[in-house]
């Protein structure tokens, strides 16, 4: 029994986990769709811009993506509450950007929390140019 | 003499269980909750909260201590009910440990960190060095310190 309970809390916990396995798009298609929304052509360099700016508007705790997401999006950032981040950077985390629902949640809530707004389709296009790019 | 041993072995034995079940709390195991609000910190076990905080915290996820962390409308009344259920003062925890979680809250005080309640202030001031602060960033991040905190053990 205590096995049993143990195992289905491991796969409880490990849950989360796949929560980004849906497979279902890719940075490319995401870039491309975001770009002819926008009627740009997406840059690694305005990404990068974007990135490591301090904005306005958002929580007081959160000026920047660098807040939680450090400097170097090669790197683990961690949350304000301690819990480690997956790297951003496609080259060393190929598993972003591919499960469109957390997509859509991740960039709802954390361009709320950064600039109090919803990022525009450009923002999306060359932030994720810029994570492509590393 | 076998009189004798019989108590005294049954004394020893609940001796670690007297002192464990003060830092013991009921993990979470409601799925929902687990999946959405393990993405930024631990499921922090009901117990931890009157219902009357989880239901505040539940209705301001726009807000969530400076983040915004929407979920769907569908997963929050469903971890609102759990937590509401499992919450300190919804009778799922024994009188005493209860009333140990509730020291010093008042109804008419709605504590929306676990943080807050004296309890927990009691437990952490003085003894938890400026380095373990800085080491665990948050007082959010139980695990930093509570290896067990999420199987429900909060030894030292």
């Amino acid at each position: 029994m205590n096995r049993l309970a143990f195992t289905l809390a491991a796969l409880l916990a490990a849950a989360p986990a796949f929560a980004q396995d849906a497979n279902d798009t890719s940075a490319a298609k995401l870039i491309a769709q975001y770009s002819a929304e926008a009627g740009i052509t997406a840059s690694a360099e305005a990404g990068k811009a974007f990135f490591l700016a301090n904005q306005t508007g958002g929580g007081a705790d959160t000026p920047s993506c660098t807040s939680c997401h450090t400097a170097d999006p090669k790197a683990m950032g961690q949350a304000r509450t301690g819990k480690p981040i997956e790297p951003m950077a496609l080259s060393v985390n190929p598993k972003r950007f591919t499960d469109t629902a957390f997509v859509n949640k991740w960039f709802g809530r954390n361009c709320d929390s950064v600039l109090g707004r919803e990022c525009t389709p450009a923002e999306k296009a060359n932030v994720l140019a810029y994570y492509s790019s590393l | 003499m076998k009189r004798l041993i019989a108590p005294l072995a049954l004394a020893l034995a609940a001796l670690p269980f007297a002192a464990l079940a003060q830092e013991r709390m009921a993990p979470v195991t409601d799925p929902a909750t687990l999946t959405d609000c393990t993405e930024c910190h631990m499921a922090f076990p009901a117990g931890f909260l009157p219902a009357r905080s989880w239901q505040a915290v539940m209705s301001d996820l726009k807000n969530h201590f400076g983040e915004n962390a929407t979920i769907s409308e569908e997963s929050r009344l469903k971890i609102t009910a759990y937590l509401v259920a499992n919450a300190a003062d919804a009778g799922a925890l024994s009188a005493r440990a209860s009333s140990r979680i509730l020291t010093g809250i008042t109804a008419d005080m709605t504590p929306l960190r676990i943080s807050d309640l004296p309890w927990w202030k009691r437990e952490h001031n003085g003894e938890v060095s400026q380095a373990e602060w800085d080491r665990a960033k948050s007082p959010a991040n139980c695990v930093a310190c509570h290896r067990d905190a999420e199987r429900g053990f909060f030894g030292d």
